[in-house]
């Protein structure tokens, strides 16, 4: 409770009034500076709150005199670094892939931009650099299933591999255990492949039997030496590196029931030059044909 | 007289009625927006209510702690629109109890992720995510491929949404149970589920999917309704 207002004799400031046990408390004024710079910002507040979006009312919003939303900002800013790329892009968009390797400092654009776009989407599936997966090509390695021409990427990248896209790169394996082999057949099948394409020690085996079955029932697609058919997407096994594994185990699992890998198609999300700057990247990765 | 809080100090009904308007203002300004957030959802074609499975996989995505690392919202910033696609609407999420936009971004935000990757990939990366991308952070979900899903309470849950304003319709309810069977064989007639849920992404199965199989199916429709080709900022305007 203020009891008296008086002047510290010390200070020659006015107390509160107030005391405690002979404890008397100044009543010392905020500093000027502090005063005016939070008068400042009230009236900041107000500025912003007639220049920028503020208050939702019955049927809408108050827009403010600026008319700012981040949605416009974002757009001029997409369409800023748009119209800065469009020189190149349109260029990587409409010339060949031998014109734009002709010109260096364009392949240097499209060569970076699409190792951009291959981090944050292709790598999560085919790994940093194209060094593959399990199941997923390893790009770097020339492991191809469809082709490593620059078109058969540029295709493979646009419409996918058993995607949605009615243009979708498909094949289908049938499932040799589901009554089509016995199995000591596949057994034999995949001692010979394991042996005579993955270049494993026979071991006394006899594979001629497995070549047998090979021959009448997976060289049409996969080649009688294993070479693989990229027209039909047919692997090549005659290679060291393989989708589902190098154990002999894997050439069973994928003889009796073979795994399809999905690609999506990437035309629903890039733009045709940004397909053929990634289509690039990943050519010169290492395994480009 | 310079006026002075002893004035309020003084006179308890002064300070009961100030201290009342004080906090009303405070009030208004938070609660009157509230009343009319239906105008701030923009109208867009596309946007449904998640199916059965999708919704249970939502489930599954917010009880694991999904959103502590995952955001669900593409924000007006060019880099974020150049890596992930369209930025997120308000429409994108009407149908979400509670929203999963979040404010933790360790891992990559998933409003767009469906389609991106395929199904295997999607179940391959849950089970041990370092054997696809080996610097990747995050914690194995292998279990949820060995849970069956708790389905029981399916029908529950949609007449809860309703009740919280997610407009399924009667028929959505009394076929909630086919439909999460439908969507979890490939082997089923897919017409119905893809009449009621257009975009629905059928995950591998025969019928009695797992956890695993729900979260997938949920991952894969993430950010595909809304198709932006047709709309730009002036007409998503409100």
């Amino acid at each position: 409770m203020p009891t008296k207002i008086e002047k510290d004799s010390v200070t020659g400031r006015e107390t509160t009034g107030h005391e405690w046990d002979g404890l008397k408390e100044l009543n010392t004024p905020l500093p000027k500076w502090w005063l005016y710079v939070f008068y400042l910002t009230i009236a900041t507040s107000v500025l912003q709150f007639v220049l920028y979006p503020s208050f939702s009312y019955g049927p809408g919003y108050l827009h403010g005199v600026l008319g700012y939303t981040t949605r416009q900002e974002v757009d001029q800013d997409v369409a800023k670094i748009v119209a800065k790329r469009k020189a190149d892009m349109d260029k990587i968009g409409t010339l060949s892939f031998a014109q734009i390797k002709a010109d260096p400092k364009l392949l240097e654009v499209a060569l970076v931009d699409g190792k951009q776009v291959f981090a944050s989407n292709c790598q999560p599936c085919h790994g940093a650099g194209g060094g593959g997966n399990p199941g997923y090509p390893a790009l770097a390695a020339g492991a191809w299933i469809w082709g490593g021409t620059l078109d058969a990427i540029q295709k493979t990248v646009t419409y996918g591999v058993r995607s949605d896209d009615p243009n979708a790169r498909t094949s289908a394996m049938p499932a040799f255990g589901a009554g089509l082999l016995t199995q000591p057949q596949i057994q034999a099948v995949a001692d010979y492949v394991w042996v005579t394409f993955y270049g494993n020690k026979a071991d006394g085996r006899d594979v001629s039997e497995g070549a047998k079955v090979f021959n009448a029932n997976c060289a049409v697609c996969h080649g009688v030496k294993g070479e693989g058919n990229k027209l039909m997407g047919a692997p090549r096994l005659a290679s060291q590196v393989h989708l589902y594994g190098n154990t002999r185990e894997a050439i069973m699992a994928q003889v009796m029931g073979p795994k399809m890998g999905v690609m999506p198609a990437w035309n629903t999300r890039l733009d045709p030059a940004t397909i053929k700057a990634v289509t690039l990247y990943v050519h010169s990765l290492g395994g480009g044909e | 007289m310079a006026f002075r809080n002893e004035f309020f100090e003084k006179n308890a009904i002064f300070l009961l009625v100030g201290t009342l308007l004080t906090v009303a203002v405070g009030g208004i300004v938070e609660v009157v927006p509230v009343f009319t957030v239906e105008t701030t959802v923009e109208k867009v074609q596309g946007m449904r209510p998640y199916s059965p499975l999708e919704s249970r996989g939502r489930d599954i995505y917010v009880r694991e702690g999904c959103y502590t690392c995952h955001s669900q919202q593409v924000r007006t910033l060019r880099d974020e629109v150049e890596r992930y696609g369209h930025y997120s609407i308000a429409a994108e999420s009407m149908y979400d109890h509670p929203f999963q936009w979040g404010s933790k971004r360790i891992g990559p935000d998933l409003a767009r992720v469906g389609g991106k990757y395929s199904s295997d990939w999607q179940y391959a990366h849950l089970k041990n995510p370092q054997e696809l991308v080996p610097e990747s952070l995050m914690p194995r979900y292998a279990f949820l491929a060995e849970t069956p899903l708790q389905t029981y309470d399916t029908v529950a849950r949609m007449k809860t949404l309703r009740m919280v304003g997610v407009p399924y319709t009667d028929e959505q309810i009394t076929s909630a149970e086919s439909d999460l069977r439908t969507q979890s064989d490939p082997t089923a007639d897919q017409t119905k589920l893809l009449a009621r849920y257009p975009k629905a992404v059928t995950v591998p199965g025969n019928g009695t999917p797992t956890e695993m199989d729900a979260l997938v199916a949920y991952l894969q429709m993430l950010g595909t309704l809304v198709n932006f080709a047709d709309t730009n900022t002036e007409r998503l305007r409100q």
